[in-house]
């Protein structure tokens, strides 16, 4: 992983101290709420429902077990510590963001410089994980591990994060600024619903270049970017997407909140939009003073490439010389090692191995995801503990790295299949070897109304239910591959525009309901292009969610071809009017709506 | 035109002090440049300016940032660039780095912390700006390739 050298840590520790002097003032009462709201958001914390939000950014998802263990310690120390402001009220925890960031809900802003001290010390910061600005970039959490990896994304990840650092033009945008990087066939970073979506390509020249996404998103008005370039050479990407900044910090609505986002500029401009982007590229670097200054080098990109080589201990493992037999040993010598150690393992290392368990693209490595998704904890958290134990796993297994996944899960990604059986052992020990991912109950969902002052709705409780009710694993494999996305609200944190299943909280007349949609896409293999999911009609109450999700999951059952056809597939098939009537049947207190 | 090239000035400067003036709100302007005007609006006029007022409606309201930068770096204006409207003191980074060298403060705000907040990140940053133009990949040291 990127390798902080000690102009990234002066400055990470400039930018804490630079907080501190913010922080200082406000408490003294020299720096108004009003004129403090934007500085602090710019460092990651909110003022949320009860208390306020720290948001650390995990830049691109790569994460040291040392860093992870720092996380643990101010879960631990600072997230509703004894003798604070919120002490009892149910601290301790962290939790992991479909942006691949760590979010703490219980830390008081007093304590906020302190916490960001902390994190400066081992490479971390709040730096741009709110505010009107570029957010912190996302990607792959396969990123340099995947099989099916074209081109390692980290290292432009990493370019694009220094320069939209602290960017001096670009930090008060008319709204938030996400970018998204993908480098594999399979777009695990949900590219098209990005500000900007980058996805690295080659071209038959071997030469790497970026297809540019512009103008994606979710909120009120979900809408897929669009393709601004197909090719853009990756020595061009910085200046490409400062004249894209810069057209929509000029143009871009600030005399509507939900119509500032970039994607309604777009919308709105259409090609007019994409030749304004075209013609500011070319005047940066045709008439600016320095205006090719931020073309890449080969040097840079080199110098940055250079952090993201193997881990150390990491190399190939060759086991004979055809590919086949290698894998077929490695699995072998696994399945020897696991029916070893019990005689009931096999069938549940098996479904483990099947489902927190992905292809490498080096011979005999695995990239392994430990499931933060279980019966008793909301989707995406852990516990101080928790984290300190994933940090443990990561030193033993897996080169001391982790990544957080956009599906809110953590991930291994330098695993040794051989060690696969002690991993197992190890992971199911601390909780994280849940064998359901990519099945009903590993879905994405936002912390809702239990914490956020945003929602409308409370996201945890339907989550839970959820979880509760399809607690056989046996029946979720049997449903197999489904992407349940939960939203508390309009905003969509919990993306639930995109999930096969969606359910947004609504508020009406002070109550929560719950609107369901069906047939989302991320743009991933199985969900096909990104798209939508379509609303199935008037909203449902909390406690018919559960059965509605059933219906849906029965129709589905009932519908589907050969047994094995997957759930997207057979509502794209048999099209939403049989899922519909199913889930209407169910209604209760709704019922009069209906 | 009798003003000196801000950017030269800050590069004569090493960077270790700040060229940013402190003006009186109504202190007198050539021209005032509304905060949704396009600058190149007034591409053909800006010889006849030695002084050109950018404006802050709300001071989240980043316009004027890119504004700045347009003045200077495409339209080579070496006159003087002044914020004025909502201008606070921790705007001041982005008001240096952008192009600004005068600022009209609001009135509430306070000189001296208008100076401590240009204290911090003496490195400079990552990305090229109009006190730095080369990013830190093009600049000398470890890092130049």
């Amino acid at each position: 992983m990127y390798r902080y050298d000690e102009y990234d840590r002066h400055f990470v520790h400039q930018r804490a101290a630079q907080f501190r002097d913010q922080l200082e003032r406000h408490l003294a009462g020299q720096l108004p709420d009003d004129d403090f709201r934007a500085l602090r958001l710019q460092n990651g914390w909110y003022v949320q429902r009860h208390a306020p939000m720290a948001r650390i950014a995990v830049p691109y998802g790569e994460l040291s077990s040392r860093q992870l263990r720092a996380l643990a310690r101010i879960a631990r120390d600072f997230d509703g510590r004894d003798g604070g402001p919120y002490e009892g009220r149910g601290g301790g925890f962290g939790h992991f963001t479909t942006r691949q960031n760590c979010q703490f809900n219980w830390i008081a802003l007093a304590d906020a410089a302190d916490v960001m001290d902390i994190l400066a010390d081992v490479d971390m910061h709040g730096i741009q994980t709110s505010g009107n600005c570029i957010r912190n970039i996302t990607s792959d959490c396969f990123a340099g591990v995947a099989a099916d990896e074209i081109v390692d994304p980290r290292p432009y990840c990493e370019i694009l994060r220094q320069w939209s650092t602290l960017h001096p033009e670009f930090a008060f945008l008319p709204r938030k600024f996400k970018i998204a990087v993908s480098g594999s066939v399979e777009d695990r970073a949900a590219t098209a619903w990005h500000d900007i979506g980058l996805v690295l390509r080659k071209n038959d020249a071997g030469e790497i270049g970026f297809e540019v996404r512009v103008g994606g998103g979710m909120g009120r008005t979900p809408i897929i970017g669009t393709v601004v370039r197909d090719f853009l050479p990756w020595q061009e990407i910085l200046v490409f997407i400062e004249a894209i900044v810069r057209v929509y910090n000029r143009y871009g609505r600030r005399d509507n909140l939900y119509k500032s986002r970039i994607k309604i500029l777009v919308k709105a401009e259409g090609q007019k939009f994409i030749d304004s982007v075209e013609a500011e590229f070319a005047n940066i670097l045709s008439k600016d003073l320095d205006g090719s200054a931020h073309l890449l080098t080969d040097g840079e990109r080199d110098r940055i490439a250079a952090c993201f080589e193997l881990p150390e201990g990491v190399a190939p493992i060759v086991v004979g010389n055809d590919p086949k037999t290698r894998l077929a040993n490695a699995a072998a010598t696994a399945r020897k090692q696991a029916s070893g150690a019990a005689a009931s393992i096999p069938a549940a290392y098996t479904r483990w191995l099947e489902r927190n368990v992905h292809s490498h693209k080096l011979a005999g490595y695995r990239a392994v995801t430990l499931s933060l998704k279980r019966a008793g904890q909301p989707p995406g958290d852990a516990s101080a503990d928790q984290m300190d134990r994933a940090a443990d796993l990561a030193d033993r297994f897996s080169a001391s790295e982790l990544r957080v996944s956009h599906d809110q899960n953590l991930v291994l990604p330098w695993v040794r299949a051989s060690d696969l059986p002690a991993l197992w052992q190890a992971a199911r020990e601390a909780g994280f070897a849940t064998p359901n991912i990519g099945y009903l109950t590993d879905m994405i969902a936002c912390p809702g109304g239990d914490l956020c002052a945003l929602a409308n709705a409370r996201s945890i409780p339907i989550a839970a239910a959820i979880t509760e009710c399809f607690d056989d694993l046996d029946e979720l494999h049997d449903i197999g591959d489904i992407d349940l996305h939960i939203s508390g609200c309009i905003n969509s944190c919990g993306h639930h525009h995109s999930g096969h299943i969606g359910i947004l909280g609504v508020d009406k007349d002070g109550q929560e309901w719950y609107q369901v949609s069906l047939g989302g896409a991320d743009g991933s293999t199985l969900s096909g292009p990104s798209t939508t999911g379509k609303v199935i009609g008037p909203s449902f109450a909390a406690e018919e969610v559960p059965d509605v999700i059933e219906a849906v999951i029965d129709t589905y059952r009932a519908e589907r071809e050969n047994g094995d056809e997957r759930f997207i597939a057979t509502l794209r098939r048999v099209g939403i009017e049989p899922f519909k009537v199913a889930a209407h049947a169910v209604r209760r207190a709704t019922a009069v709506h209906a | 035109m009798s003003a000196p090239s801000p950017l030269r000035s800050m590069q004569l400067a090493g960077c270790a002090t700040h060229p940013i003036r402190f003006v009186d709100g109504d202190a007198p302007v050539d021209f005032t440049l509304a905060n949704d005007a396009d600058v190149e609006s007034i591409a053909a006029d800006l010889a006849g300016y030695r002084s050109i007022a950018l404006v802050f409606p709300k001071w989240a309201d980043g316009r004027a940032y890119s504004q700045a930068r347009l003045l200077r770096a495409r339209y080579r204006f070496a006159g003087e660039i002044r914020a004025t409207g909502e201008v606070l003191v921790d705007m001041m980074p982005l008001l240096a780095r952008t192009g600004f060298d005068a600022v009209a403060l609001r009135a509430d705000q306070s000189k001296e912390f208008a100076e401590r907040a240009l204290s911090f990140f003496a490195d400079g940053h990552y990305q090229g700006d109009l006190i730095e133009p080369l990013p830190r990949f093009r600049r000398g040291g470890e890092a130049s390739a």
